[in-house]
């Protein structure tokens, strides 16, 4: 353990800032077979509705250069399960921070979410979702407008007893505004971005390779698309920022946090390599020695 | 699940565009992680220049090599078509539930569809090492694709061929086969294209187990992109299957 690698989101302790992404890590109950777990930040678990979701049809997945497309679609159990079933399991493994990535459906059920999971003693911060690209009506209609986003973010705040992080969509065309509202509205912080909405064809079928036509983009072809938007957020916010989008190197982390985030969300790079997080924190000492930094915070938006 | 590091030890074409490779383990680990491969399972192979790894059944193991045959269906297995012996794949594996050879009855009936043929191959040998010798139904497009059939009658099994186009064997699919065939048996495993699964579901009166096959990210269940209806709601094909009992499948 190098104490040199911790961090704070807000009021939130973390002793790495590397946090495996929603999505790419389940509940972590996988995971934890192949390493200990215990040695990242934090885990932002699986993206959890009011109601148990079965998702898209497949197929979900398509592949890029340098990255992947996902239309998943928000499978999860349900709240219920979770907070009855998994969490208990999960506690009983890992004893960092759990990040409760929520989304919904209505301004209800953001709020019905928020204040079921902020009772839950291990999840120290709310990930509000209003960025999934997969479902309609849902996600990312929230996401795409500062007024929207203002809404849902005061919403949540208000029945929240936990830190908010609310998780912005990289498909809108004024990214600080967006933050900007979301942080006049109270949020406690950020996580960006979400995935850029792709496709692709198959040329010999003439159909899109994903069924639900469009997909989420990720994996390190959207690496410099997410450092921009997290620089861009930066320059316009005070509370802390939490970078994703193709990170997939301690260089990566580095390079996020330069641009001005706080801490880390590895996402697809877990699901080509299941060690990538616990192989980064046990980068970045050496890494920060050699580029002659003292402690990782010392690097947060040294970028102006 | 295990990411090791595999020597390519051969890799020789089966048909136009079916290859059999097989990978040795560097080390005692690697050997260990090969031997508690069962039939059934999946390896998930890293490409250079490909961003996911390619999910691909195991044919058959021994003394710690592990055998794959794949078809060039993408830019994916067009590399590794390419790879020669001397080079290295990182590879995570075992992968997947495999099939319950506990369930067999005394006379399996064993059916593959095209590349869904190599998986039955080991079990053939596994069933045959607990003393059941399996009746085998392969269905192809054509003669020319015909692949493994050799390698079942070595085991000692009754191999049926049914081609689509009658160029050998049957014609007509594996169900037209199995039809006419004299029955009599246990219990049927079959790994193959989804409308053949999904006619033996329909056709089948014996139980079986059946092999199912979707795009993947990342093979062992963290993704949730595999995912398939069940009887008991929805699963991960890369954690609790790929393999299933007959009627758990909803198929849409």
């Amino acid at each position: 353990m190098d104490s040199r690698l911790n961090v704070s989101l807000g009021k939130v302790k973390l002793h790495n800032p590397v946090i495996p992404a929603s999505g790419t890590f389940g509940f972590g109950l996988e995971m934890a077979e192949l390493y200990d777990i215990d040695c990242l930040g934090a885990i932002s678990i699986k993206g959890t509705t009011v109601e148990p979701r079965y998702g898209n049809p497949t197929p979900r997945i398509a592949e890029c250069k340098s990255g992947m497309l996902n239309a998943v679609g928000l499978q999860n159990p349900g709240i219920d399960r979770v907070v009855h079933d998994i969490l208990p399991q999960l506690r009983a493994i890992y004893h960092r921070p759990i990040i409760a990535n929520i989304s919904g459906f209505s301004m209800d059920e953001y709020v019905h979410l928020a204040e079921r999971m902020s009772r839950e003693e291990q999840v120290e911060i709310i990930e509000v979702n209003i960025s999934c690209p997969n479902v309609h009506n849902g996600g990312m209609a929230f996401g795409t407008s500062p007024e929207a986003a203002a809404k849902v973010t005061a919403a949540v705040k208000a029945v929240s007893s936990k830190p908010v992080f609310i998780k912005l969509s990289p498909n809108v065309t004024d990214i600080a505004a967006i933050a900007k509202a979301c942080e006049d509205a109270g949020a406690d912080g950020l996580c960006l971005i979400n995935t850029p909405l792709g496709m692709r064809i198959d040329i010999r079928t003439r159909k899109p390779v994903i069924a639900n036509t469009y997909g989420g983009m990720s994996g390190s072809c959207i690496f410099p698309l997410a450092l921009r938007m997290v620089h861009q957020a930066a320059r316009v916010c005070k509370v802390p920022i939490i970078g994703c989008g193709g990170v997939s190197s301690a260089e990566d982390v580095v390079e996020m946090m330069m641009a001005g985030a706080s801490a880390v969300e590895i996402g697809a790079a877990n699901l080509v390599n299941p060690y990538i997080c616990r192989d980064i924190v046990d980068r970045l000492p050496e890494l920060l020695s050699r580029l002659g930094v003292d402690r990782i915070t010392d690097i947060t938006g040294v970028v102006k | 699940m295990q990411k090791i590091r595999l020597d390519i030890l051969s890799n020789t074409k089966l048909t136009s565009d079916v290859c059999r490779m097989w990978l040795g383990a560097c080390d005692a680990e690697g050997g260990r992680a090969i031997e508690a491969v069962r039939p059934g399972q999946f390896v998930n192979i890293a490409l250079e220049g490909c961003y996911l790894r390619r999910p691909i059944s195991v044919c058959d193991t021994a003394g710690g090599k592990v055998c794959i045959v794949y078809k060039v269906v993408g830019e994916g297995t067009a590399k590794l078509k390419d790879m020669t012996s001397g080079s290295q794949l990182d590879v995570l594996l075992p992968l997947g539930n495999g099939f319950d050879l506990s369930v067999s009855g005394e006379r399996p009936l064993l059916v593959g569809g095209g590349v869904g043929v190599p998986p039955l191959l080991m079990l053939a040998k596994r069933l045959a090492d607990n003393g059941k010798r399996a009746d085998v139904v392969l269905g192809f497009n054509t003669a020319a694709e015909i692949i493994l059939a050799d390698e079942f009658r070595a085991v000692g099994c009754n191999v049926t061929i049914a081609t689509a186009d009658g160029s050998e064997g049957c014609k007509g699919f594996v169900t037209d086969a199995i039809a006419q065939a004299e029955g009599g048996n246990s219990f049927f495993y079959a790994c193959g294209p989804k409308p053949m699964l999904r006619a033996l579901q329909r056709q089948m009166k014996i139980d079986g187990q059946i092999s199912m096959e979707e795009r993947m990210g990342c093979g062992f269940g963290a993704c949730m992109g595999c995912t398939c209806k069940t009887a008991g709601g929805a699963k991960q094909i890369c954690t609790d299957g790929p393999v299933f009992f007959k009627d758990e499948i909803v198929f849409e």
